[in-house]
């Protein structure tokens, strides 16, 4: 069937089969300093009533700008430049203004993305679900507020009318997200979009929302509009699935017939890209031996003779580098008055680290994980308990040990838009660790660089560019580089491919891989997320509320899990059980 | 490439010649890399505005360091009372004042006293702002609390009163301390932008990635902080240029400025203001050139701060 026969689907023939939602060759661009670019390029989609359709994509591929052009969202400078949005029949590209209003959260819902910033801090929810309300009902007075109640009792909110007067700072995100889908649902439309509902949730939470969610759709028969980079979640919630890259459909059909077998290349890629439960360690390519001594009598940061170390390696036997005991974090927070409370972020933890493995600490968000990358990093100060690093106490170390155990163990952060100066260039940045402990001169310290680039796959040409010019994955790429500047023998990643899409995020998975088989570092890796875990760890810590609930080798933790708290969260990441094509 | 017999009916595949894949994340080697204050340059550069501002300025300091070089006559030497507040005639294009001077090369040698009282002002005002603010901010505590309520108490009083009082009681009255006494009261404007600017930069995850990489706490702040916070005391001291030029203006006006021997704009409107009903122009032509001089300034600092602005500034 062509592009063409799709579109012509008849639209009058049978009123039952007729779809809800019909977007013909939909064009959209923006305005932008560099002229006119186009985001959406021709793209057609068909959502029956009552179906639930997934359109998955990376950043950038023009699947959120979709969703925004059917309710006329899109931000100041872009614009539909043509094709048409039938819905229910009717063009709502050419609709006025005021038309729209009525379409808008009347007949077509939306659930945005970020729940923090997406309900107004200065109003409490009672007035924002009833604002809603009355926008599209012509309900006043008590029988507004009577609704208001309803419709967040519905929404999950067991004590909505006393928790009306409440703001939205007072709610969690998972709850604030349940108020957003409430507020979507409330005059029972026809359709709702959910633009990344749950992308900025814990798979836990996440799980709860979206089956309350599926439920609730389904009371009402409406249809669901998901955007999501989420393969698991697609073929999980979803019937259709409408896959996106650069602004075009390439794959459009059945969830879990592409799944599982993809047909269009960047599918396949894409599929093949997404961790699931089913994934195994990434091996690296490269081959470990004898790079390895070479990488390692380079760096001559082992004592060992190369002899020790391959029995060693032989025998299994791995010194830990790096052990946890009994570590705990306490932060006093102030409270009203003179008060003070504890808060325990890390309780009692301890774990080691054997040289040359990959330790991940996996837990959701407010479990401590990223206090104690913190504290092995030496930037926060322990309360109690002991870091040691090859045989010293690190909360000991003063002046030039600290600063030699700053070289020996190092960073790479979560945001790469963050952890990257913006005014310096690609090469000071790297170049700066080796300034900092004054090693090498101008020009020995350029070769260093153009070398580290090439071990991240980095042209030598990115040497003069800056962090604006560069993808989430580059600049991921660049901290990498930065942090192996000094030869280190531990890198610590928090969530450090956390905010990448999936493809990158696997690109960056196989190159710390190889670089680790290369150099035989040492990584304590930070993640929320339990399927890349797989990918990368050999062992794993799974974190709840400050304390480790279980630690095990990573085949364990995944095939029998011992902890209730790491069973559900395996249970709660989407499509785990799903057999992606591989 | 085959076309679409990959599509089923309900499975649609794309043609694969209408959607090439790329590789994944690939950098585009062609474009020019650029910096965040080449950006800000490019941007700049497409302004006429930007161009108009620049241009009046380079005419204004021109002015200032060569008067000679735009009027032959003296402003003070050959000034006949017979020619007071006459019009306009030729080689006196403006006029005469009514003492008889020449207006237009009282205008042209009273540019000097206003400029160098700017920028010297402002020169001042945003090095010791800039970096009382740097400090404060980064290593905060006690220090950063001294120096904000200190800051306060000259906050809380008027800049133009502040120097009228100062002033007054100065013994001797020149550019220099003009410029020394406004920059006194005004000093605290920048400094808070300056804290405030550096205190978000602190706390940036580049500088905790510094921290981790062994780099020293003052190299952090030359390095990182600091080139990080120092576009919005650009933008407002460029601004601050024009205001500290009226603020002479004003002080001279009132009689507590540049005393009547140096020529200043001030001066010059203090004196024509007794004449303003007989001869307008007397007053008419110190008044533009000193509302064009802040009109320039204030244009440039509206240009660098579009330029600089931390939105016009984020992820593209």
């Amino acid at each position: 069937m062509t592009k063409e026969q799709i579109m012509s689907i008849p639209t009058v023939a049978d009123e039952t089969s007729a779809p809800l939602l019909e977007i013909r060759d939909l064009q959209v661009g923006f305005k932008t300093q560099r002229g006119f670019v186009p985001a959406v390029k021709g793209v057609n989609i068909t959502l029956g009533a009552g179906q639930t359709l997934a359109i998955v994509g990376e950043s950038g591929s023009g699947k959120s700008t979709t969703a925004q052009a059917i309710i006329n969202l899109l931000p100041g400078a872009g614009k539909v430049t043509g094709g048409q949005i039938l819905f229910e029949g009717r063009d709502l590209t050419k609709i006025s203004a005021s038309e729209m209003e009525q379409v808008r959260g009347g007949q077509i819902g939306y659930v945005p993305q970020d729940p923090m910033s997406n309900l107004n801090p200065v109003w409490n929810i009672g007035f924002q679900v009833e604002e809603a309300i009355r926008a599209n009902s012509n309900l006043t007075g008590k029988a507004a507020r009577a609704r208001t109640v309803e419709v967040l009792q519905e929404a999950g909110l067991a004590d909505a009318a006393d928790r009306l007067k409440q703001y939205p700072h007072q709610f969690s995100g998972g709850m604030r997200q349940r108020v957003l889908i409430g507020i979507g649902l409330s005059a029972r439309p026809k359709l709702l979009i959910a633009d990344e509902p749950t992308s900025a949730l814990d798979v836990t939470v996440q799980r709860t929302i979206l089956d309350h969610l599926a439920t609730l759709t389904r009371d009402y028969g409406t249809s669901v509009l998901f955007i999501t980079h989420d393969l698991g979640l697609a073929v999980e919630r979803a019937e259709q699935l409408v896959v996106m890259y650069k602004g075009q459909v390439v794959e459009a059909g059945n969830a879990r017939e592409i799944l599982a077998n993809p047909l269009h290349p960047y599918t396949q890629r894409l599929v093949a890209a997404a961790p699931s439960l089913a994934s195994r360690r990434i091996q690296s390519a490269r081959r470990p031996e004898t790079t390895d001594h070479m990488a390692i009598s380079d760096i001559g940061a082992s004592d060992d003779t190369l002899i020790a170390r391959a029995d060693k390696r032989e025998a299994g036997v791995h010194p830990d580098l790096i052990t946890v005991d009994h570590l705990s974090k306490i932060y006093n927070i102030r409270q009203r008055g003179f008060g003070k409370t504890e808060l325990r972020a890390v309780d009692d933890v301890s774990f080691s680290i054997a040289k040359g493995t990959t330790t991940a600490l996996v837990g959701e968000s407010g479990s401590g994980k990223s206090t104690v990358a913190k504290l092995v990093l030496q930037l926060e100060t322990i309360s109690s308990g002991s870091i040691t690093f090859d045989g010293a106490d690190v909360a000991a170390l003063k002046g030039a040990d600290l600063l030699a155990f700053r070289r020996r163990v190092q960073p790479v952060f979560q945001d790469p838009y963050g952890s990257l100066d913006p005014v310096y260039s690609v090469g000071n940045t790297i170049a700066e660790p080796l300034m900092a402990h004054k090693i090498g001169d101008k020009k020995s310290r350029q070769a260093r660089v153009r070398e580290l680039l090439d071990q991240v796959a980095l042209p030598a040409s990115t040497i003069n560019r800056y962090p604006n010019e560069l993808s989430g994955g580059q600049r991921q790429r660049i901290a990498v580089a930065r942090a192996l500047a000094l030869k280190p023998d531990v890198i610590v990643l928090d969530e450090a491919v956390s905010a990448l899409d999936v493809l990158v995020q696997g690109q960056i998975l196989t190159l710390l891989t190889d670089l680790q088989a290369e150099l035989g570092l040492t990584y304590l890796f930070i993640t929320h997320d339990l399927a890349v875990v797989r990918l990368v760890a050999d062992n794993v810590c799974v974190m709840q509320k400050g304390r480790i609930v279980e630690t095990a080798p990573t085949d364990d933790v995944f095939d029998n899990p011992q902890d209730q708290y790491t069973q559900r969260l395996l249970e709660a990441i989407p499509g785990a059980h799903f057999a992606f094509a591989r | 490439m085959p076309s679409n017999n990959l599509s089923t009916p309900g499975h649609f595949v794309a043609d694969l010649s209408d959607t090439p894949i790329a590789a994944i994340d690939t950098i585009d080697e062609s474009e020019k890399a650029r910096s965040s204050w080449s950006d800000a340059w490019d941007s700049m550069r497409v302004r006429p505005m930007f161009w108009i501002a620049t241009a009046l300025i380079l005419v204004i300091l021109l002015v200032s360091l060569f008067p000679g070089l735009f009027s032959h006559t003296a402003p003070n030497s050959g000034c006949l009372l017979p020619n007071g507040n006459g019009g306009p005639e030729a080689g006196h294009p403006f006029g005469f004042t009514r003492q008889g001077c020449d207006i237009y090369s009282r205008v042209i040698f009273g540019t000097q006293a206003s400029v160098t009282v700017g920028l010297l002002a402002t020169l001042l005002v945003t090095l010791f702002g800039a970096i009382v603010g740097a400090l404060a901010g980064y290593y905060g505590g006690a220090f950063d609390a001294l120096v904000s309520r200190f800051g306060d108490i000259f906050f809380a009083i008027p800049t133009i009163l502040g120097a009228i009082v100062l002033m007054s009681v100065l013994p001797d009255r020149t550019s220099i301390t003009v410029a020394l006494v406004l920059a006194i009261f005004a000093w605290p404007q920048i400094a808070r932008i300056m804290r405030g600017a550096v205190i978000a930069a602190r706390s940036s995850d580049y500088v905790m990635a510094s921290t981790a990489l062994g780099v020293s706490k003052l190299q952090i702040l030359v390095r990182h902080v600091v080139p990080n916070a120092i576009a919005p005391v650009i933008v407002v001291a460029t601004t601050s240029l024009g205001t500290f030029i009226v603020a002479e203006a004003t002080l001279s006006f009132l009689g507590i400025g540049l005393p009547p021997s140096v020529m200043s704009w001030g001066n010059d409107i203090s004196q024509a203001r007794t004449s303003i009903q007989t001869a307008p122009m007397v007053l008419f032509y110190p008044a533009a050139a000193l509302s064009i001089t802040v009109l320039s300034f204030l244009m440039l600092g509206d240009v660098v701060r579009d330029a600089l602005d931390p939105q016009a500034r984020a992820r593209r």
